[in-house]
């Protein structure tokens, strides 16, 4: 389908403000997203990758309004639904759900697993007692549980079953986009192969678009169509899966990558980048990644670089891609 | 390589003694079996890598070497042992002698493992007088030095912080720099890097890769991830449901792996270098040491397994130099 995206996002941020902390002292704020822009595309999966403290998990929050975001715009279905509230934000929560990455903290355990995925239903209004029932059945088989699993409690479950109530909870009210935070993360390999194939054909049988958050490159490479790679707040790089993964651009990328402890290739030794992440509530001045950077110049500790195109659908933010991307505001 | 030359230069020295000797350790918790007849062996300077995913016994089993069980843990053992003294009775005393200055351990999250109310300086200073390596005078010029040594910035100024005013790639190299201290011929690090992001879990493999060469400890890395245990491990032991499945040289497991659990594992791990259409999950869960399938463990999720594994617990068997998998059916390695 061509046309507008399903989700377009413009220049999202949040800032968080820490309460001040005394007379005439201002409170602290810090930019836990900053001027991020992307789009995902009709049955598209859009992977957003960076380490603890990029912004990643509160750009998904934002994205389905559970938070909400200090600027920008986020359009869904070519619609502005940034500053929706009230029943037109319950409304819109049919079409866009979440699922969470421990699924432990986030079912209620003393509601059984049938109980908590025709939960939406109910909070909703959907349907009488036997339609819920019998959405409950299907849900219940399309995520791989068994009909006799619905009488039990969250406990009474393994870790990678846990998510497939999880699922079945988000897809109750079948949604059309579904964000995942760390969906995977909490689970042995063995049970995570599960749950990424699970992820793979709902996704094509009921043509569900996915911004699917991870901290976990190989789940990113395996699942995702395309790739935004966050540092501090930003996107650094967005390109297709296979641009990302083969010629990555950005250092950051690129040191990313080359982290990864890999099977098989044996005993290696590893270039890491030094030092730690900045601080969000006080980031370098210029580009955020200068201070660990192994190409930095001059020019990256005063001047932000910004995204710019270096490839068809491949766009990346670092002064080393060009002197265009050096000033002002960019393509 | 190092590894493996250093240790075809033992063979040919006529063997040395090995620095840690486990045979047939098993532990249980209220009568029920988390660790079932493992045995394992670690050279000076070798890293043997144990893998696993949760619930296969693998922290149980370095918890039990080190004495670190509560009392309510029944341990037995043929034989446990370290540079030759036997770890199985010797009492709490000697055992707190011995860790810290002959073995150490570094934990997954080094936020629980540090005491939150004292200082850096302190907690390393600490070690470092309890076994009499220097005296409470030196002890704060030491502990700087080893702040040093495992990479934090301005250490001096370091040694008066609390452990939550540090990153947590920042504790997890204090933590380093305890386990270290008295310089330890075996360091077991479980899940070390598991709380880390990927840039910062370099640094700290780099990081514990150079003391390991430096001081020639042997390591025992404990981890759940594949591609960790593959780029730092000598040797690499897979557990599954308390028992090892199968163990050999790093390149010969990732290469050819004899067991289905092992195949099973490698092949449901989404790879950052290559595209995957579909991951190859082992179906069904790890079942609880309450409800263990008769014969072989895996046998309810393996693909091959057939009545003879229901009826056998099946033995280790040699698959290939060095290399032994716990499998009526294992993939032979074929000679070359």
């Amino acid at each position: 389908m061509t046309g507008e995206p399903l989700v377009r996002v413009r220049d999202l941020g949040k800032v968080f403000r820490s309460r001040a902390s005394g007379f005439l002292v201002p409170p602290l704020e810090t930019k836990a997203v900053d001027g991020v822009s992307f789009d995902i595309a009709r049955g598209e999966t859009l992977g957003l990758v960076g380490e603890s403290g990029c912004g990643k998990t509160t750009t998904g929050r934002m994205v389905v309004r559970l938070l909400d975001p200090s600027m920008g715009s986020i359009r869904f279905d070519g619609a502005e639904i940034s500053g929706l509230a009230g029943k037109a934000l319950r409304d819109l929560r049919r079409d866009l759900q979440i699922v969470f990455q421990d699924p432990m903290s986030s079912l209620n355990p003393r509601m059984t697993a049938g109980e908590l995925i025709v939960e939406p239903l109910v909070v909703h209004g959907v349907g009488d007692n036997a339609s819920r029932q019998k959405r409950l059945r299907e849900l219940i088989d399309i995520v791989g549980l068994l009909p006799h699993h619905a009488a039990r409690f969250p406990h009474e479950f393994s870790g990678g079953q846990r998510q497939r109530i999880g699922i079945a909870r988000a897809l109750a009210l079948s949604p059309r986009f579904l964000v995942l935070d760390e969906a995977v993360s909490a689970l042995d390999v063995s049970i995570q192969a599960q749950i990424l194939n699970l992820l793979q054909d709902l996704r094509a049988e009921l043509s569900l678009t996915y911004l699917f958050i991870s901290h976990d490159l190989g789940v990113i490479r395996f699942i995702c169509d395309r790739v935004a790679v966050m540092y501090l707040g930003e996107i650094v790089e967005i390109a297709d899966r296979a641009a990302l993964f083969a010629a990555p651009r950005h250092p950051y990328t690129q040191a990313l990558l080359a982290s990864i402890p890999e099977v098989g290739v044996g005993k290696r030794r590893f270039q890491p980048l030094t030092g730690d992440v900045p601080s969000a509530s006080n980031p370098p001045p210029g580009c955020r990644f200068n201070t660990r950077c192994p190409h930095v110049m001059d020019v990256c500790r005063s001047v932000r670089p910004k995204l710019a195109a270096v490839g068809a659908g491949h766009e990346a933010a670092c002064h080393l891609l060009g002197p265009a991307h050096q000033t002002g505001p960019a393509g | 390589m190092l590894g493996t030359a250093r240790r075809a230069a033992a063979a040919k020295a006529g063997g040395e003694a090995p620095l840690l000797e486990v045979t047939r350790l098993s532990v249980a918790f209220s009568g029920l079996t988390v660790v079932d007849g493992v045995s394992l062996s670690l050279r000076e300077g070798e890293v043997l890598g144990i893998v696993g995913e949760s619930g296969s016994g693998k922290s149980v089993t370095a918890q039990a070497t080190m004495g670190l069980l509560p009392s309510s843990a029944r341990v037995t053992a043929d034989r446990l042992s370290l540079m030759g003294e036997t770890l199985l009775g010797i009492g709490e005393k000697r055992l707190q002698r011995l860790r810290g200055s002959a073995m150490s351990m570094i934990f997954q999250e080094p936020m629980t493992a540090l005491n939150p109310v004292l200082t850096i300086g302190r907690q390393i200073g600490e070690t470092l007088v309890r076994h009499g390596v220097v005296t409470q005078g030196q002890a704060r010029e030491r502990s700087a030095e080893l702040l040093a040594r495992v990479g934090i910035p301005s250490p001096r100024s370091k040694l008066d912080d609390y452990p939550h005013q540090l990153s947590g790639g920042m504790r997890q190299r204090v933590m380093i720099a305890i386990a270290i201290a008295c310089n330890p011929r075996l360091l077991f690090a479980d899940e070390p890097t598991t709380a880390l992001d990927v840039t910062i879990q370099a640094q700290i493999l780099e990081l514990l890769r150079e003391l390991q060469q430096e001081y020639r400890m042997g390591i025992v890395l404990i981890s759940h991830d594949l591609g960790v245990v593959s780029s730092f491990a000598d040797r690499v032991a897979v557990m599954y449901a308390g028992r090892i499945v199968e163990d050999a040289a790093a390149d010969a497991i990732f290469a050819r792996p004899a067991h289905p659990y092992t195949r099973g594992l490698l092949a449901s791990r989404p790879s950052a270098t290559h595209d995957v259409a579909r991951l190859t999950a082992i179906p069904g869960t790890v079942p609880p040491a309450f409800d263990l399938p008769s014969g072989c463990r895996f046998r309810t999720r393996c693909a091959q397994a057939d009545a003879a594994c229901a009826a056998t617990d099946p033995p280790r068997v040699v698959v290939g130099p060095a290399h032994g998998a716990a499998c009526l059916k294992p993939l032979l390695e074929t000679p070359a």
